[in-house]
């Protein structure tokens, strides 16, 4: 399709009002500029933004929205643009709206373990703020040193600690928000359970398909007064796997577990020097923290859990150093998967954790039938799987085969109960998904809420559904009261 | 005031459901007489009742185990009572990826008896003896072990609703990590069935923590109530409940519940008592008022919020106006009651405008009829005009439970 003239025409007017509330340099509309903006973390899908504008506050975000709705222009938002499902995926007839102008943290109040910040500011910065006053920020996705909160918000993203303390939804109590309308609402508070439909929750994983949040009232958690990471080797995942039931059943709740298998650890030995026991089947990451007793308590626990499903190397931590490398053979491993293999898919999927060593069996069958290697790596405790699919694009037809291979793993996890997407999203990578794990009914049911939010499908339009609803007129009330009436201001007539 | 259902009206909806009766002097929905009561056994029959109301533009009000009718603002009309209570199973528990999924109609308790056979519990309290699953969903209750881990947002992974025009819809699914599409469970807690009818959630559990602990002390005022859930929530003794019980006058309580492994208590319930002073006291079960609300029926209950800084001045102004409190000081939500029905007004006023003032708000949960006619239930509400939007969306003719939320919907 290429762009109409009167879409052409429509741009032309969004992008004279644009530049009229944001600074010259904060509007980009040159094409080889434009150009590098054209995709996120999951570069294989590529579209260039028709405008790219980075805003410096609500005011001129809200200006550009604004603009956009009065002609019906696309608009994305995007933070960091380290998403790994498309989410950030510009429209080519569409305005990219970048928030990395809008970094300031803009309170850290101690007394009510609360930050608020702007949406561009880095996930990591958040919890440096915090640590002076003995806090931090919860949520840590890998690319917690890159990666944006707006981003996360829009995500709902996870990371290895959400085990214990959950996802961004779990720390996120308010917001200010901008209607796809271009209008500046707060959902949610400084204080929990705000009056009213929560929103905030279906803003928060709505991957920019509702709006756009330019603050956020995130809750702090205390430091832990004591943690301990342990690096275990096993002979096998089904071991690894085994120990991992095993501690979660003994009612242990660490903050973190990981498994990564033989070629993920092989990946991460040759990109970082981890120093991961040599020649094990599956490495475990276990993170304990809390009060220093019941830590020490349960770190005895879980090494002999872990010694009798056959543990062979168990490595504690001996320092902040030490618990770092561990820390960095797993974080790096998307990356280092590159060392061993030209092309790589990430995938993200979720099982139930007691489904793990038959999913994983499965896992290693298809890629023993097909060729196709697989790597895993993936948060053993909330059964979140990170499949990575290894293939040399230069090579006929491995690209095809590793898209089934990957395909098929997805296939899966819903056949087990699970989902599509633990942490990642689903973008415009996995919309042909959703009807796997959904029903028409259940998908139409999402979409009202789009429907509400973003009647004319502009905000990241393309995103999330196989198919936009269709949102038309409200239909007329035969038995609803009279708009005074609920509102109070007026009695029954 | 009963709302009059036609022949045919009553006809349809009989059909749809097995177990369709005239109401009783129980059904009665905080003063509303319903036209009919249906009790579905399934999810297939509520929407064969919702499809039958649909056709006949009839209203709708769900009840799960009926504990909490009075709370919100009563219905503008109640055309069909759909009681869940038949819908009392809880479908599967799997212990191994501590998860529950269960019918709405189950009671709380009965939930938590089935889950703690396998030395599991939901972490949600139960406030009102007797309240179902569905009902705690649509009234977002909580107790005091909201400190932890939170609220039913941050427990329930999947649900099964269905809408106004009958159709089933799930969001979520079996497992705790899942971004895959919109979170509707949110949106449906705390709707007071105005968006849909809940009929079975899935939840996460946590195991059930060996020992328990309540570490009190009394103390003389607000300023003392605030400094010492200041010491508690800042220390690291990761309290499960920080809770304040402030009478009307007199000497007001903070209790803090420490749970977990036996000589991980000990050393927490030590440094707790440090921290309280050293009248503080250890008991090994819970006080009497433990997670229960400080109003008796015909009294007027508020929830009021704020973040922690303002506790004290929350406190104070509750003794200024005469009402008592009792709630989870360790993340600022807390209960009110004011027992002079003449004093209500003046009292949600002023409690109102120091919640505001500390980022929070005040509602009011349940009063009589009189005060409720008085004065604003909910407030000003941020973001209304999306919330009408998200009704209208769900239910264009506004008949799901109708009047009983914020601004009328």
């Amino acid at each position: 399709m290429t762009v109409t003239a009167a879409s052409g025409a429509a741009l032309d007017k969004v992008i004279a009002r644009v530049r009229q509330v944001l600074p010259d340099d904060a509007v980009i509309s040159d094409h080889a500029r434009l150009r590098t903006y054209e995709c996120d973390g999951l570069a294989h899908y590529r579209v260039t933004p028709a405008l790219v504008v980075i805003p410096e506050d609500t005011t001129q975000l809200a200006a550009v929205v604004t603009a956009c709705a009065a002609h019906h222009i696309p608009f994305v938002a995007r933070g960091s643009g380290t998403g790994l499902s498309g989410g950030a995926l510009p429209h080519k007839d569409g305005v990219l709206i970048v928030t990395s102008r809008m970094r300031a943290i803009r309170e850290v109040r101690r007394e009510d373990q609360r930050a608020v910040v702007e949406p561009g500011v880095i996930n990591l910065d958040v919890t440096r703020a915090a640590t002076p006053a003995g806090y931090y920020y919860a949520p840590d996705p890998s690319s917690q040193q890159i990666c944006s909160i707006g981003g996360n918000v829009a995500e709902n993203s996870g990371g290895a600690h959400c085990l214990k303390y959950g996802f961004t939804t779990n720390h996120v109590l308010g917001a200010e928000f901008v209607t796809p309308q271009g209008e500046v609402v707060e959902l949610g508070g400084g204080a929990p359970d705000a009056p009213g439909y929560d929103l905030l929750g279906a803003v928060v994983g709505s991957e920019g398909t509702l709006g756009i949040v330019t603050s956020a009232t995130v809750r702090l958690v205390r430091l832990p007064e004591e943690v301990r990471t342990v690096l275990v080797g096993f002979e096998s995942t089904d071991q690894a796997g085994a120990a991992t039931s095993a501690i979660i059943s003994a009612g242990i709740l660490p903050a973190a577990i990981e498994m990564m298998d033989a070629l993920a650890i092989e990946a991460a030995e040759e990109a970082v020097r981890c120093g991961y026991p040599e020649g094990a089947g599956a490495v475990l990451v276990i993170e304990l923290d809390g009060a220093a007793v019941e830590v020490a308590q349960e770190y005895d626990e879980v090494e002999r859990l872990c010694a009798e499903n056959g543990a062979f190397e168990q490595r504690l931590a001996t320092d902040p150093v030490d618990r770092a490398l561990i820390w960095k053979g797993r974080k790096s491993a998307f990356a280092a998967v590159g060392r061993i293999s030209p092309d790589y898919i990430v995938q993200d999927g979720v099982i139930p954790r007691t489904a793990l060593p038959e999913v994983l069996r499965a896992i290693a069958d298809l890629s023993g039938s097909s060729g196709v290697r697989v790597a895993n790596v993936f948060h053993a405790g909330d059964g979140n799987l990170h499949p990575l699919v290894l293939f040399d694009e230069s090579k006929e037809g491995e690209g095809e085969a590793a898209e089934r291979v990957s395909g098929a793993i997805l296939d899966l996890c819903i056949e087990h109960g699970g989902s599509i997407t633990g942490e990642h999203g689903v973008g415009v990578d996995k919309a042909k998904y959703m009807p796997r794990m959904y029903n028409e009914d259940d998908l139409d049911t999402m979409q009202m809420v789009r429907c509400a939010f973003d009647p004319d499908n502009i905000s990241n339009p393309g995103k999330v559904f196989p198919t936009p609803r269709l949102c038309g007129e409200v239909p007329g009330r035969h038995k609803g009261a009279h708009p005074l009436q609920e509102a109070g201001l007026a009695e029954v007539f | 005031m009963r709302d009059l259902i036609d022949d045919a009206a009553r006809e349809s909806v009989t059909s749809a459901c097995e177990d369709v009766r005239p109401p009783g002097e129980d059904d009665i929905v905080d003063q509303v007489v319903p036209g009919l009561v249906a009790r579905p056994t399934s999810t297939h029959q509520v929407s064969e009742v919702l499809r039958a109301a649909a056709a006949h533009g009839l209203t709708v009000v769900p009840r799960g185990r009926g504990t909490k009718m009075t709370w919100g603002m009563p219905p503008r009309s109640a055309d069909v009572l759909v009681d869940l209570a038949a819908m009392d199973q809880v479908l599967d528990h799997q212990a191994g990826d501590l998860i529950v999924e269960t019918q709405a109609g189950v009671r709380l308790a009965e939930l938590q008896a089935v889950v703690g056979k396998e030395g599991q519990r939901l972490v949600l309290d139960e406030t009102v003896p007797g309240a179902s699953v569905g009902g705690t969903l649509a009234t977002n209750a909580s107790g005091p072990q909201r400190v932890l881990v939170g609220t039913a947002r941050d427990l329930l992974i999947g649900i099964t609703v269905v809408r106004a025009d009958g159709v089933v819809a799930k969001a979520g699914g079996r497992v705790v990590k899942n971004v895959a599409g919109y979170d509707l469970g949110k949106l449906m807690i705390g709707s007071f069935g105005t968006l849909a009818v809940v009929t079975e959630a899935l939840f996460r559990l946590h195991p059930d923590p060996p020992v328990q602990r309540w570490v009190w002390i009394e103390v003389d005022d607000p300023a003392a109530v605030h400094d010492a859930v200041q010491s508690v929530v800042h220390a690291q003794v990761v309290p499960a409940a920080v809770e304040v019980d402030q009478p009307v006058d007199g000497r007001a309580t903070v209790t803090v519940l420490l749970g977990g492994k036996a000589e991980g208590v000990e050393g927490r319930v030590r440094t707790t008592r440090q921290l309280l002073g050293e009248h503080a006291e250890v008991a090994e079960s819970a006080p009497a008022s433990w997670s229960s609300y400080p109003w008796q029926p015909g009294e007027t209950g508020l929830k009021l919020t704020c973040v922690l800084s303002g506790l004290r001045d929350v406190l104070r102004t509750a003794r200024e106006v005469g009402a008592s409190v009792r709630g989870s000081g360790g993340t600022g939500v807390l209960y009110a009651a004011v027992a002079d029905a003449e004093r209500a007004a003046e009292a949600v006023e002023r409690l109102r405008a120091v919640c505001v003032r500390h980022q929070g708000a005040a509602v009011v949960v349940d009063a009589p009829r009189e005060v409720k006619q008085a004065v604003d239930a909910w407030g000003a509400v941020p973001a209304l005009d999306l919330m009408r939007r998200v009704k209208d969306q769900f239910d264009p003719s506004h008949r799901l439970a109708p009047g009983r939320f914020v601004g009328g919907i």
